[in-house]
């Protein structure tokens, strides 16, 4: 592996408190130096990448994601998911479970991080909370920890009894792993394909209440205020109301270790764009009221939300292009969240720059433990993203990285356009 | 973790426009109500008045051998028929594919099915779906005009225009043969009530959309299980009148709906307290809508929703409805071939 030294760029390491015009020197998979411009004495062999007129940041971390390998190869791989990534600017991505098989073994665990499975970019598999996402009995976490997993989860469903989500708590405390829910109350939305209200009334859809989100919530954090002598991680996948995100913000208010994740398409769309049955708009949580909305955005500006996660979840063409309820939740996302936020967050609701992106790479990172990542501090994984922010560019479906193209954000406006991404000292991706 | 800033008052942010309706679609279509402009309901009424009252053999040469498929997922007695009778009474070949008899039953797609009728020469798709937003699928997929004939829980547009049709019929006969131009005025002062079942019922909403149109006042009635709140947000000119005898009251118009067992899964509704409540029978409807018409989309069930003695009675223009049901779909094919031709002429 050839050293590389980034030249001309401004470097923004909010993790690290630095912005400013700095050359970079990666070598053997690390930051081995940071100068002032023109300061740094590169090695004869460097490959050197002109970043003037750029931003040099970490490596963007995507706590949410479906790769679906193993056994769904047909919607993704983990190569191709990763290729996707690293088009996004993602470096690291934790994956999901809800696999075929499920991830709930060392085996497993050990299968989708070996080198055969052509990852250009660090997956970090998240293991499953109960055995065969049964919801029933909790899988032995400090061997999955072992193993490599960083978080554990029955993401795609919720674990619905008290005594295993408290026991889940409990276990996942003791081994220092966060408890991640999809907060669903499943009793509530059975046969639900949108979020109730009136749109989905109009389009004659069993709605998916938002209490189903919620009620989940509050119960959690009872558990988790119960076990607070333990101090469990408590985090809330792809949050989507505004009464869970009001629950949320009082559990922090009073000193729980509860943090959460909101999706782009939460924080942009309602259920108003459904439209005509796209099933494009379709996943799980459904997108909700501008109330609800309107709350995620304000929970992101305020620094309630601790990080944005994509929730990719890629579907084949023929599994979506299906009557509305009997195609399968979940929309594609690594390709499009650094465009959206700084559109959205950065430029129309001024979020500063450093703050957006430290909620994509600082705060996620952080969150599940990820150490060398989320920073270029000398001496961290040499894991980076090289982007213009200043860009503006049209998003294409149809040339997506993901093997997958459902997504409803086609043909919509992005800022930000990611130039090089490097994870761990080896180009990604390279525009 | 960061630690939660105190949440403050700002101004709301712009956010990004969802998409608006309408969507393109073929011009051919009926799939929701909200595709027709009241000139184009004017056209199809004129256009069912005159086609009905043609002399048979003339008519059939209109579309002699042009082909339509009847594609069907759920059964169907008035509706099939009268669409089969319609396309036929216009000279058309049709033919019915029902999920019972077919490759859906193999499991094929609605994609597949659809691209299979097209390839067979099919020019438009008359489709009965028990999912709501079928005909969009089906649309989308084979640029052919869909004629929505009830899909699940949405829309029954043809079913909204028959009843209007009967509704004009004795509210304003001029409207009802084309004559006049529709107006935003013409139901001014009218008042429908939808009763029952609303919550699963493609026909309210059809009616919810079509109605205010026109100027018609909608009250809908019936328990909250069969009638949440938010029927009322889902429409303009639309309000909830629980109390059955009230709405009776205002109505010139009444419209009864079937209660769908086979979708009650679930819900809790007592059936002999419903009909306490919410039976249309001839001392309410004597007492408090004397003048009105009762209608009903079918299948009724005598003594559930309705006595037999108010199906039967002289204010119920139920048969009247299905027999409108032959004139409208002619007029929807009709208007289907004409955008078919029209679009072939521009190509």
């Amino acid at each position: 592996m050839k050293p590389i030294v980034i030249h001309g760029g401004r470097l923004l390491d909010p993790a690290a408190g630095v912005d400013a015009a700095k050359d970079l020197l990666l070598k053997d998979g690390r930051v081995a130096e940071i100068a002032a411009t023109g300061k740094l004495k590169a090695p004869a062999d460097a490959e050197v990448i002109d970043a003037s007129g750029l931003v040099v940041t970490p490596g963007l971390v995507d706590i949410h994601v479906h790769l679906r390998e193993p056994g769904q190869a047909h919607k993704e791989s983990i190569a191709t998911g990763t290729a996707a990534a690293a088009a996004g600017g993602f470096t690291a991505l934790a994956a999901m479970p809800n696999t075929a098989p499920v991830n709930d073994s060392p085996e497993i665990t050990r299968w989708m991080q070996a080198p055969e499975r052509g990852a250009v970019v660090r997956v970090f598999p998240i293991g499953a909370a109960t055995r065969g996402f049964k919801g029933e009995a909790i899988n032995d976490y400090a061997a999955l920890k072992a193993a490599g997993v960083v978080a554990v989860s029955d993401d795609g469903l919720p674990i619905l009894k008290d005594s295993v989500m408290r026991e889940a708590l409990a276990a996942a405390a003791r081994v220092g792993l966060a408890v991640i829910q999809h907060a669903e109350d499943t009793r509530m939305t059975a046969g639900g394909s949108m979020n109730a209200g009136p749109v989905a009334f109009k389009l004659g859809l069993r709605g998916m209440p938002a209490e189903a989100e919620s009620q989940i919530v509050e119960r959690d954090i009872k558990l988790v205020s119960e076990l607070s002598e333990l101090r469990p991680h408590y985090h809330v996948a792809h949050t989507s109301t505004a009464a869970a995100m009001a629950a949320i913000r009082q559990a922090r208010r009073n000193g729980l270790r509860v943090s959460c994740e909101v999706a782009p398409h939460h924080f942009l769309m309602t259920d108003e764009n459904v439209g005509e049955y796209n099933t494009n708009a379709k996943m799980c949580p459904p997108l909700r009221s501008a109330k609800d909305r309107d709350a995620m955005i304000e929970a992101i500006l305020d620094g309630v939300v601790d990080c944005i996660a994509t929730d990719h979840a890629p579907h084949a063409a023929h599994e979506k292009e299906v009557e509305f309820e009997r195609a399968p939740n979940g929309i594609t996302g690594l390709e499009t969240s650094l465009g959206l936020c700084l559109e959205w967050l950065h430029y129309q609701w001024k979020m500063p720059l450093g703050r957006v992106l430290s909620l994509m790479s600082a705060q996620p990172a952080a969150l599940l433990n990820l150490k060398g990542r989320g920073t270029l501090a000398v001496g961290s994984f040499a894991d980076c993203v090289i982007l213009d922010p200043n860009a503006e560019w049209v998003f294409k479906a149809a040339d997506s990285k993901s093997k997958s193209k459902n997504t409803p954000f086609d043909g919509w406006t992005m800022r930000g356009k990611v130039r090089w991404t490097i994870s761990e000292g080896r180009v990604a991706y390279k525009e | 973790m960061a630690t939660p800033a105190s949440s403050t008052a700002r101004p709301h942010p712009r956010t990004p426009a969802a998409p608006k309706p309408p969507f393109p679609h073929h011009a051919g279509s009926a799939i929701s109500i909200e595709q027709f402009s009241l000139v184009d309901i004017s056209h199809v009424l004129k256009r069912a008045d005159f086609l009905i009252h043609e002399e048979p053999l003339t008519r059939a040469k209109r579309l002699a051998k042009r082909r339509v498929a009847l594609l069907f997922y759920e059964s169907s007695t008035r509706t099939r028929t009268s669409f089969e009778l319609a396309a036929k009474s216009l000279g058309i070949d049709t033919t019915l594919v029902s999920n019972l008899s077919s490759s859906i039953e193999k499991g094929e797609s609605l994609k597949d099915t659809g691209l299979t009728l097209r390839a067979l020469g099919a020019e438009a798709i008359i489709l009965r779906h028990n999912c709501s937003g079928a005909p969009y699928v089906l649309e989308h997929f084979t640029n052919l005009p869909v004629l929505n004939a009830g899909d699940g829980q949405h829309e029954h547009p043809s079913q909204a225009l028959l009843d209007l049709l009967t509704m004009l019929t004795h509210i304003s006969p001029k409207h009802a043969k084309g004559e006049v131009e529709l107006t935003a005025e013409t139901l001014k002062g009218v008042t429908v009530s939808i009763v029952g079942d609303i919550l699963h019922s493609r026909v309210a909403r059809s009616n919810m959309l079509l109605l205010p149109k026109l100027g018609a006042e909608v009250v809908l009635s019936g328990p909250p299980e069969l009638l949440p709140d938010v029927a009322a947000e889902s429409a303009p000119g639309v309000v909830i009148e629980r109390d059955f005898e009230t709405a009776l009251k205002r109505s010139r118009v009444v419209m009864m709906l079937r209660i769908q067992s086979e979708r009650l899964a679930g819900l809790n509704v007592d059936l002999e307290e419903y009909k306490v409540k919410y039976q249309l029978n001839e001392t309410r409807l004597a007492q408090f809508a004397p003048e009105a018409i009762v209608l009903h989309p079918g299948p009724i069930i005598r003594g559930l929703e309705l006595t037999a003695e108010v199906a039967d009675g002289p204010q119920a223009k139920i048969l009247e409805q299905v027999h409108n049901g032959l004139p409208t779909r002619m007029a929807l094919i009709e208007r289907a071939f004409d955008a078919i031709d029209k679009k072939g002429a521009s190509r």
